[in-house]
């Protein structure tokens, strides 16, 4: 049947379709949906991990079972799972093993954008790259078997405009397989220095195993075309090259590594001018250039940011070989829509607060990191997730006291990798204030359960943990809880513990005012609205930043612009009633 | 089978650009085109630009439309369709709600929501139609219908049967809302 999948679910369809059992992961943008997706197959075991180096791990388990197994991960995620990633290779995955690495070029959602591929390199991996859900689907089916051949683990390099793309796909029915069991070997399964000595060289000799595959799998194929020019290419970046340059020859390689070296000086040799066109960093071109081949690429297409085919046009007008067109069009800078807290959202009383007292922030990732931005303006550092607690704790011993530094991180961050940098603080004697904004989800990447939600993802019961709980047991003495929703109250708790000269954790109460979505039906109070007669338009409401909240056409006596709510966004939070000076904002009946 | 289109649909978080494109990208799939769609939007829930690329034809490579190829664009609010105008064919077709969101950050010094950006848009695109959607929802007594009317409208500059639509229209509305949401389609065209 055909059907029209993003990249994410055409994953999830891949590992329905080729006996998937068992699925693991942390979300992130842009691979959240791979695993949402996997979770609706009951026949596939899914689970959510507190963090990806978790993942990586009971996937591993699953393979050594001999389960066919898959974990997922954003770019960044494969950094906090790199531990588990680069000793597996040694060991290899009997049951076959997938790593979804969902690369982020442009950062729509993420804090850098490097390029995966290097993960390949590094660990020795095969590296699978689909440029649409059609591959994305066969490439589950492709990788699982190379895997069980070789014995080995995949790197399968998405980016966001794969994973979010749909396309379509042609689907089929799932085939069964057997869970082997386990195989006992010491040598193989305990990386110890003596057996990874023996490991190591094996390894390396299934690298070369893999090149000789990569030269004839049909995944590396050549498209032969009219003009001598020749593009090597993979991943979306193909997609552009056949939009822009459709009479080229091109050597699209869906296996990207080890590369098929006989087969590109092969292609090499038929064609006048080589170009690499790759996305991010120069993976491809450096080693065909290694290996004596001249070729252009990095020359005309930059290592920063996603590609467009506007992009990859441009550049093969710089090289020559396409002539410039005449834009008819003008472009014209309009208003930007940066991102700002939803209607009700809990974190606005927190960040509206510590900017008030002036606090030095080290903030975290997740929706909260956008407490940032003007008109809120409170957050100083942002780095990888967890890294709020060790950044505030290095800055007040640097400093000599903790007195005015507050981390700020969410609950599923903290659960992900906050703890060991709280048990950091508790042992180092730090006297920092640390704020855990509590949601109750997973909130930045759409709503996904965690252990402190009481779900698991299959949508079973599960113990919740208590946040209270962990913080006392990691030996924090002061712990407190606060209702963002009453500024009043916030501020005190806060300027109370800023300078207490002691450790102490501040846990947020209020959730997500959009996740799950049965909870905003529970915190709907009735809407507020301007007295337009009170309204004096000194915009102070508009100093906490919510959507709900505009100005409109009426003017004060001195001309200023009054403001608006728009009752069908407004939670009826009250945080914008708090702040007005003359009691304007009340709450409709 | 007739020759494909690319269709820029934008707006603003929350409007539903993003099932607006998912209807359109399954029409064509139904009437037997290859599609891609894919979709730009930053880490808000609520409020961020949305712009959702939908290409059809016999065979579809980038899924993202190059700047300048779009045969059409339908901007679910005013000044999205100047933002993305550069987008369009010379000879394309511009389809507009009528409506305004001003973003809060309008009230910081610096920035401004233009004062019309219809008019900037007719200056540089012949094609340009607009439409007041809300009103002809609350004309049918359900401001909601918003969307179905702009995909009305829309339909008129493609050439896929209306019975497609309207199949697709049926399979994705809520339950229970399907006739009216086939009268606001139906509406949209007559605009």
């Amino acid at each position: 049947m055909k059907v029209i999948l993003s990249g994410n679910e055409a994953v999830a369809r891949g590992c329905y379709e080729y006996g998937l059992h068992f699925a693991a992961a942390y979300p992130g943008t842009p691979s959240t949906e791979i695993l949402e997706n996997i979770s609706k197959y009951p026949e596939i075991y899914s689970e959510w991990t507190p963090n990806e180096k978790v993942a990586f791990e009971v996937g591993m388990g699953a393979t050594f079972q001999g389960a066919r197994a898959l974990v997922a991960q954003k770019h960044v995620g494969l950094n906090v799972a790199a531990d588990p990633f680069m000793s597996m290779s040694l060991i290899g995955a009997p049951g076959g093993f997938i790593v979804v690495s969902a690369d982020d070029p442009g950062m729509h959602s993420s804090q850098n954008e490097q390029d995966n591929r290097y993960y390949a390199k590094f660990a020795g991996y095969p590296c699978l790259e689909p440029s649409d859900s059609q591959e994305a689907k066969d490439f589950v089916g492709i990788g699982l078997n190379m895997g069980i051949t070789y014995d080995v683990p995949i790197l399968f390099r998405m980016t966001t405009r794969v994973c979010h793309s749909k396309t379509v796909v042609e689907t089929r029915e799932r085939k069964e397989y057997e869970i082997k069991g386990f195989n006992r070997d010491p040598k193989k399964y305990v990386v110890l220095p003596a057996h990874g000595r023996v490991l190591h060289p094996m390894a390396v000799k299934r690298l070369k195993n893999l090149q000789k595959l990569s030269e004839t799998i049909e995944i590396n194929r050549i498209e032969k075309g009219k003009s001598g020019i020749g593009v090597i290419t993979s991943g979306i970046s193909y997609q552009y090259v056949k939009e822009v340059v459709p009479e080229a020859s091109v050597l699209k390689l869906g296996m990207s590594y080890p590369l098929p070296i006989q087969k590109i000086k092969d292609f090499a040799s038929t064609v006048d001018r080589v170009f690499v066109v790759e996305e991010l960093e120069p993976f491809i071109e450096e080693q065909i250039k290694a290996q004596g081949v001249e070729c252009e690429g990095k020359k005309y297409w930059t290592n920063v940011g996603e590609f467009s085919p506007e992009q990859v046009e441009k550049g093969f007008i710089e090289a020559g070989v396409l002539h410039k067109k005449t834009k008819k069009i003008q472009r014209e800078e309009v208003i930007n829509r940066p991102p700002i807290f939803c209607p009700g959202c809990p974190h606005r009383g927190l960040y509206y607060t510590l900017r008030k007292l002036k606090a030095v922030v080290t903030t975290d990732i997740g929706c909260y990191t956008l407490g940032v931005l003007p008109p809120l303006g409170a957050g100083d550092t942002c780095v990888e997730m967890g890294a709020s607690i060790g950044v505030g704790v290095g800055m007040a011993r640097a400093k000599g006291d903790g007195k005015n530094i507050v981390a700020t991180i969410g609950d599923s961050t903290f659960l992900h990798s906050g703890m060991t940098g709280l048990l950091n603080a508790v042992n180092n004697k730090s006297d920092i204030t640390i704020v855990i904004a509590d949601n109750s989800i997973t909130a930045m990447t759409g709503g996904q359960q965690h252990p402190g939600t009481g779900k698991t993802l299959m949508g079973e019961e599960t113990r919740k943990v208590d946040l209270v709980e962990i913080c006392k047991a990691l030996g924090v003495k002061n712990v407190r809880k606060v209702d963002t929703y009453d500024l009043e109250e916030t501020k005190r708790v806060l300027k109370e513990e800023m300078q207490s000269g002691e450790l102490s954790v501040v846990i947020t109460t209020r959730p997500c005012a959009l996740f799950p979505p049965e909870i905003r039906k529970k915190i709907l109070n009735k809407p507020f609205k301007v007295d337009l007669d009170k309204c004096t338009g000194c915009h102070i409401c508009l100093q906490v930043s919510c959507p709900a909240i505009t100005e409109i056409d009426q003017k004060t006596d001195k001309g200023l612009t009054k403001v608006h709510i728009d009752p069908s966004l407004c939670t009826g939070c009250s945080v914008c009633a708090q702040v007005c000076p003359v009691d304007a904002i009340i709450q409709t009946d | 089978m007739n020759k494909g289109k690319d269709v820029l649909i934008v707006g603003v978080g929350g409007q539903g650009v993003l099932l607006a494109s998912e209807i359109l990208s399954s029409v064509a799939l139904e009437a037997g085109y290859d599609a891609k769609k894919s979709e730009v939007h930053g880490m808000a829930q609520r409020g961020g630009v949305v712009s959702s690329h939908v290409r059809f034809g016999e065979k579809v490579f980038s899924p993202l439309i190059p700047e300048g190829e779009a045969d059409v664009i339908l901007s679910f609010e005013s000044a999205e369709s100047l933002r993305w105008v550069h987008f369009v064919k010379p000879d394309g077709v511009i389809i507009v709600n009528d409506y305004r969101l001003i973003p809060p950050i309008a009230s910081l010094k610096g920035f401004d929501y233009p004062p019309d950006p219809l008019a900037k848009v007719k200056d540089r695109v012949r094609n340009v139609k607009s439409v007041d959607a809300l009103e002809i929802a609350n004309k049918l007594g359900n401001p909601r219908m918003v969307n179905t009317i702009l995909l009305g409208t829309l339909s008129t500059s493609i050439d896929i049967p209306v019975k497609i639509w309207e199949k697709i229209i049926q399979e994705r509305v809520p339950k229970g809302t399907e006739e009216l949401n086939l009268k606001a389609f139906a509406a949209g065209r007559e605009m």
